[in-house]
């Protein structure tokens, strides 16, 4: 459990998040979504205490993370930004992690097998390709075997076997009642992932809201209407609210109506159509509209609803 | 590694300064650069005294008498320390600055949030390590510098007056060097900002009070950090330097305020 009240963080030139209010559930994953630059990792960083927040408050399991005394079985984190001494192993950089809480060596080399780093143990973490580094930073947040996992893009730089891994890590995470926080750009990603989705855009927060209902809720519905008779169904459809454009030759994409309401209209009108698709929206389309908004409030300066 | 379930652990351990000790022993000696550069300086504590008295005792019948005289057997014995203090002064920087520079400072700031106890052990440990090191090397070096001298009756015994605190003392006036640059690394945060106050403060600023008048020089000097250091490293006494143990106090007293400013600042700033 994650709760973050009125989280502010001001640099030097810039507030990097602004009044973020969100809490992080057990037993779902819970997807942190935004643009690059939008203060995801500032907010982890908030989060671990590794940075102080400028106004505002996050706990984690009921505590500040700083107050913690068992901070990695706690919480296991994979921060976007490398976080190892380039001259140091894998096992080492475990062990040293380990030791700071009594856990075994056994725990640090079962662990490199289960991330499958084990051939590459002893060599130097600076040799580490992309992906390496990222099954080395998971099994560093899996060592304390926590309750709260947070990972900051954790599917950058591995192979596709490695994040379909990193799916089925994070989904089991989550049934067994854990708490499971994973940020990305990526929205596709997060569609296969998350249950939940809180969403910030240059530091606020956009939304926060399960992922069925953030893909309802995006403004654009649209069906598409293949018709021989385009502007008889323009009027007809234009009569009853809806906003028609056209997408292709002979292809009408329609807003603001349902299928069954244009199907159920063109019947009434005797309008023959050749096709009638409900076209949902994606999560990349939702999330680029919701953001798009959000920038142009930015820019205007004016509060964002 | 699709198939592979997360093993779970029953263990449930909590953070101790005494962890927190092993956990820095464990970095300290997992990276090569640091294994190298302590090897390098034992060998040359060691190594540089003995060579020096090789020198000396060839060339002796070429001194002059009052050359012979003034000739202090100390000198060749403790030249090695002038080299060790180098290499101890820039890895007491990149004991801190390391971290800084590769991000491995987020991993153990998360495995220790309270960070004061990472900066204790790093102190704790680099010093042991340096003591325990240094120590002996600064032995050998003395009696076997010693023992090539005494061919030509320059060398001292272990047992004149000052000797034994001096050699000692070579070795604390380097541990004390450990715990101060390991202050200054992690006040500054950066390598190169970190080897660079480092080299002001020892071998920059001392000579640079030549410029001053004689007076201010002499007032100021003793009190130089590398100057109260020594203190403890010489048998002659100089009007204008402290009492060996003043010195050593003094200098104990600067290592411990960069160590508590930097203690002050590890706890505020963002990482």
């Amino acid at each position: 459990m994650i709760e973050a009240r009125g989280l502010t963080k001001d640099y030097a030139d810039k507030r990097a998040v602004d009044d973020l209010s969100f809490e992080v559930h057990p037993g779902v994953v819970t997807g942190f979504l935004g643009p690059n630059g939008s203060g995801k990792s500032t907010t982890m960083r908030l989060i671990l205490g590794l940075d102080r927040p400028t106004k505002g408050d996050v706990t984690v399991n009921g505590k500040h993370y700083r107050e913690h005394n068992a901070p990695l079985h706690e919480v296991g984190a994979l921060l976007e930004a490398r976080s190892v001494h380039t001259g140091r192993s894998a096992r080492n950089h475990l062990l040293a992690l380990a030791q700071t809480h009594g856990i075994r060596r056994s725990r640090v080399d079962e662990l490199i097998d289960v991330v499958g780093l084990h051939d590459v143990a002893k060599k130097r973490a600076g040799q580490f390709s992309l992906g390496m580094g990222q099954r080395l930073g998971i099994a560093t947040a899996l060592l304390g075997d926590p309750h709260t996992i947070m990972l900051d893009e954790p599917v950058n730089g591995l192979d596709p076997e490695g994040i379909h891994w990193i799916r089925n890590l994070l989904k089991s995470f989550a049934a067994e009642g854990r708490t499971v926080f994973v940020s990305s750009h990526l929205m596709s990603e997060m569609s296969l992932t998350a249950d939940h989705l809180i969403v910030i855009g240059r530091g606020k927060l956009i939304a926060d809201t399960s992922v069925a209902d953030f893909l309802a809720g995006a403004s654009k519905q649209l069906v598409h209407v293949r018709t021989p008779q385009g502007a008889a169904l323009r009027e007809v459809l234009a009569g009853l609210g809806g906003t028609v454009s056209d997408a292709d030759a002979g292809l009408l994409e329609v807003s603001g109506l349902t299928a069954e309401q244009i199907g159920e209209a063109a019947a009434a009108q005797s309008i023959v159509l050749h096709e009638l698709t409900p076209h949902q929206a994606s999560l990349e389309e939702a999330f680029m509209d919701l953001t798009r908004g959000e920038l142009e409030f930015a820019a205007t300066g004016e509060e964002a609803a | 590694m699709s198939a592979i379930a997360i093993p779970g652990s029953a263990f449930r351990g909590r953070v101790t300064q005494a962890r927190v000790i092993l956990s820095e022993w464990t970095k300290l000696r997992s990276v090569r650069s640091t294994r190298w550069s302590l090897l390098v300086a034992t060998v040359l504590t060691i190594g540089f005294p003995i060579l020096a008295s090789a020198v000396i005792s060839s060339h002796w019948n070429h001194r002059s008498p009052a050359e012979r005289v003034n000739f202090n057997p100390l000198n060749p014995a403790l030249i090695g320390s002038q080299i060790a203090q180098l290499a101890i002064g820039i890895l007491g920087v990149l004991v801190i600055t390391a971290e800084y520079s590769t991000g491995m400072i987020r991993a153990t700031f998360t495995a220790v949030p309270k960070r004061l106890p990472v900066l204790w052990a790093k102190a704790i440990v680099f010093a042991v390590v340096t003591f325990v090191l240094m120590l002996p090397s600064v032995l050998i070096a003395f009696f076997s510098s010693q023992s090539i001298l005494s061919a030509r009756h320059a060398s001292y015994s272990w047992s004149h007056p000052g000797v034994a605190r001096a050699v000692i003392g070579a070795a604390l006036y380097l541990t004390v060097i450990a715990v101060m640059t390991l202050g200054i690394g992690t006040i500054l945060r950066n390598t190169a900002g970190g080897i660079a106050a480092f080299a002001a403060i020892f071998f920059v600023i001392p000579p640079l009070m030549n410029v001053l008048p004689q007076s201010w020089n002499d007032a100021i000097t003793p009190y130089l950090p590398s100057n109260a250091g020594r203190a403890i490293l010489s048998i002659t006494h100089d009007p204008h330097s402290l009492a060996p143990w003043t010195g050593f106090a003094l200098f104990c007293g600067y290592a411990a305020i960069a160590l508590v400013v930097a203690a002050a600042l590890l706890v505020r700033r963002d990482t």
